[in-house]
């Protein structure tokens, strides 16, 4: 037990003294609502006592930093040692465009790399298909071809930053154009860093980023996690993320539960297809949580994820080397906590988000920019995102010690709580026959528009309330200056796109994309076969198109 | 004979997959006694027309969030106009900055709706301004 028996004793007698008085304040002074929840609708108490963590043992349930259960964090001395990674979601026009903004960021102080492609890009069409009207470089940067890639690259040192790219169905695509460019830059594959989202569970789930349906799909990953575990061995071939099933309207619990969940399927895949042992590949598993506004809520999702994966890589996986049991995230901000109007407040959200994450343990943070919401985000924006993240690390002290909220009776039973009812989630994905399964069902697809549908009813009945958005509304116009993507930016894309299709040595880059089929049709891994083809200048969409005709296409089952 | 159901399709144009929004509305049209198509994500504007005009709805709703509105949306109306299907009514919303507005509603988009709308208001203005077509 956590407390003696007399705290235990002494805190019940006081507690019930407390309700006693409770009761008589509220005749007079009755609560302004009958019900307290967070933003995710967990009910929370008046009060929290020892009572309420009386099973919590210290040794098997907190624990010190850098040990089982990793509540407190992976590293042993916390953000003393070193900060989190600055890392903004940066991508725009063209690849020459957002390597302006990429070196204005390392300028004023980034320290990583983070690529927003634009939407054909993501979904693996060439600038020029029809199905591009009007998105060339519109979200992010377009990127066709290995000349793009090398574009973006320009007088990045790519042995000493490293780089996370937005990507999922064309993954092995552009993580073969890094490898590619780092070659051409002399720089081996053994000294890259980075990471590629590569997630695409969560695409069927939240993000609607997809090609080809769940199966080959994630045998695409599995080959990733098997080339970087060979051949690449800084990389982190898999961010599994939660920050998009929480932007889709989950709720912390079901962001937490579907994550973990997927993070299972993802390993079981990799032992059973490439009969590669936990240990050798678990400590590249990288996460990515999203940081939303109820400020406890997060903290101790934070805490739980950490905790859950540990015992998950443990006691279900027999993980053996500590690092398989760390699970190291990036966190951005929520962008769907961000309001349209009175766009400066956004500012201040960021900030209560930022902090959770700090507070949670993150290893790397998107801070959003206000204008986010209505934009991608201008230079003056970026940079107060990018400046809430350094007063954090350096001003206000929260860096001084691990892990500051533990111990307190109710971030332990949150923590507790929402731990518990992730775990009920994720048994019942298992008693589906997997993350799969359950997607095939529309299983966590409905749960989350259950829980979207349900948070916008409570936001117009004003049981959940948005500054500016529903309470404090004024009709005064804010108005932001707004980026704009200039319509061109698409034809000169275009442009370029035509000019490597024609001179490049056309027979070479057919044979290096018979090859990459070949491989699909064998069940290879394709990792290597695509560099070739990057190299020879073979366009995204051109192997992209080579996955949908082997492993078919995935249409999107609109459920809501 | 008692009124026919107004038929709403909610369609994603493009190959934004920010969906929330969409399904919402899908959802509360539904709750509000409409008939509800939603296409999914990921659709060219010639699926959506060729889909509005099969179902035989008298409304499309467009959403989207990747800033292609622009060309996206007009076109909808555009080849809903061809194919004498102009009955039906076409409006959109998403991230639309207000400097949008006047080009989109001369293209034929009869409302817009941003951030900050709520659901009530669209079914109301849904209620006000769409005729059943039989």
């Amino acid at each position: 037990m956590y407390f003696s028996e007399k705290t235990q004793k002494e805190s019940l007698k006081l507690k019930s003294i407390w309700q006693d008085k409770v009761e008589n304040t509220l005749k007079t002074n009755p609560d302004q609502k009958e019900r307290f929840s967070t933003v995710s609708d967990l009910e929370i108490k008046r009060l929290y006592t020892p009572e309420d963590i009386k099973d919590t043992n210290f040794e098997q349930h907190i624990g010190v930093p850098g040990d089982f259960p990793y509540l407190r964090g992976n590293q042993v001395t916390g953000y003393r040692g070193g900060y989190w990674t600055f890392r903004m979601f940066a991508g725009m026009g063209s690849a020459k465009d957002t390597n302006e903004r990429w070196r204005m960021l390392l300028r004023e102080g980034q320290t990583g790399l983070s690529t927003a492609f634009d939407f054909p890009t993501l979904m693996g069409y060439d600038s020029d298909s029809p199905k591009c009207l009007g998105e060339v470089g519109k979200c992010g940067v377009a990127i066709d071809t290995l000349e793009d890639f090398l574009a973006l690259m320009k007088d990045i040192p790519m042995d000493q930053v490293t780089t996370s790219m937005t990507i999922n169905p064309p993954a092995t695509v552009l993580w073969a154009m890094y490898c590619a460019a780092a070659e051409i830059n002399g720089v081996p594959l053994t000294k890259i860093g980075g990471t590629i989202q590569n997630d695409m569970l969560k695409e069927f789930i939240a993000q609607k980023t997809f090609m080809c349906p769940p199966g080959p799909s994630v045998k695409l990953i599995s080959d990733t996690v098997e080339f970087g575990t060979k051949y690449v061995p800084r990389w982190n071939t898999i961010s599994i993320s939660g920050y998009h099933i929480r932007e889709a309207g989950a709720t912390a619990v079901q962001e937490l539960a579907f994550t973990l969940r997927d993070g299972i399927e993802y390993v079981e895949d990799v032992v059973r297809r490439k009969g590669l042992s936990v240990d050798e590949f678990a400590p590249r598993l990288s996460f990515f949580f999203n940081s939303h506004i109820d400020f406890f809520e997060e903290v101790c999702k934070f805490r739980a994820a950490r905790r859950m994966w540990a015992k998950i890589m443990r006691d279900r996986f027999g993980a053996k080397n500590p690092r398989s049991l760390w699970m190291r995230f990036h966190t951005q901000t929520a962008g769907c906590s961000l309001t349209a109007q009175q766009p400066y407040n956004n500012v201040v959200r960021t900030t209560m988000e930022a902090l959770a994450a700090v507070l949670g343990g993150t290893q790397s943070l998107h801070t959003n920019s206000l204008d986010e919401v209505l934009c991608l985000p201008s230079e003056h924006a970026v940079e107060i995102a990018l400046r809430t993240q350094q007063i954090l690390a350096e001003e206000t002290g929260v860096v001084n010690t691990t892990d500051p909220l533990a111990g307190s009776y109710f971030v332990e039973a949150l923590t507790n709580e929402i731990e518990e009812k992730a775990w009920e989630y994720i048994e019942k994905i298992d008693g589906m026959g997997g993350m799969i399964a359950a997607i095939e069902k529309g299983f966590p697809q409905m749960e989350i528009a259950d829980s979207a549908y349900k948070f916008q009813r409570q936001l117009e009945s004003k049981e959940k309330i948005m500054v500016g958005m529903n309470k404090y509304v004024t009709d005064a116009k804010h108005s932001i200056p707004l980026i704009e993507i200039d319509e061109k930016i698409g034809e000169e894309q275009i442009k370029r796109l035509k000019d490597v299709r024609r001179k490049r040595d056309n027979r070479a880059t057919k044979k290096s994309l018979d090859d990459i089929k070949n491989a699909c049709r064998k069940g290879t891994n394709v990792m290597p076969y695509c560099i070739e083809a990057v190299k020879n200048m073979a366009t995204q969409q051109e192997i992209c198109d080579i996955y949908r005709e082997v492993y078919g296409e995935y249409r999107d089952p609109g459920l809501y | 004979m008692p009124d026919r159901k107004i038929r709403v399709m909610v369609a994603k144009p493009g190959l934004d997959g920010h969906d929330r929004g969409a399904r919402i509305l899908a959802r509360c049209f539904r709750d509000a006694g409409f008939e509800v198509i939603y296409t999914g994500c990921h659709q060219t504007p010639e699926q959506i027309a060729a889909a509005a005009i099969q179902e035989d709805v008298d409304l499309v709703g467009l959403s989207c969030l990747s800033g292609a509105h622009r060309l996206l949306f007009p076109r909808v109306v555009e080849l809903l106009r061809k194919k004498d299907a102009s009955d039906i009514t076409v409006i959109g919303g998403g991230i639309i900055p207000e400097a949008d507005f006047t080009m989109l509603y001369e293209a034929g988009i009869k409302a817009i709706f941003t951030p900050g709308a709520t659901l009530d208001s669209i079914v109301e203005w849904i209620r006000n301004n769409i005729k059943t077509h039989d």
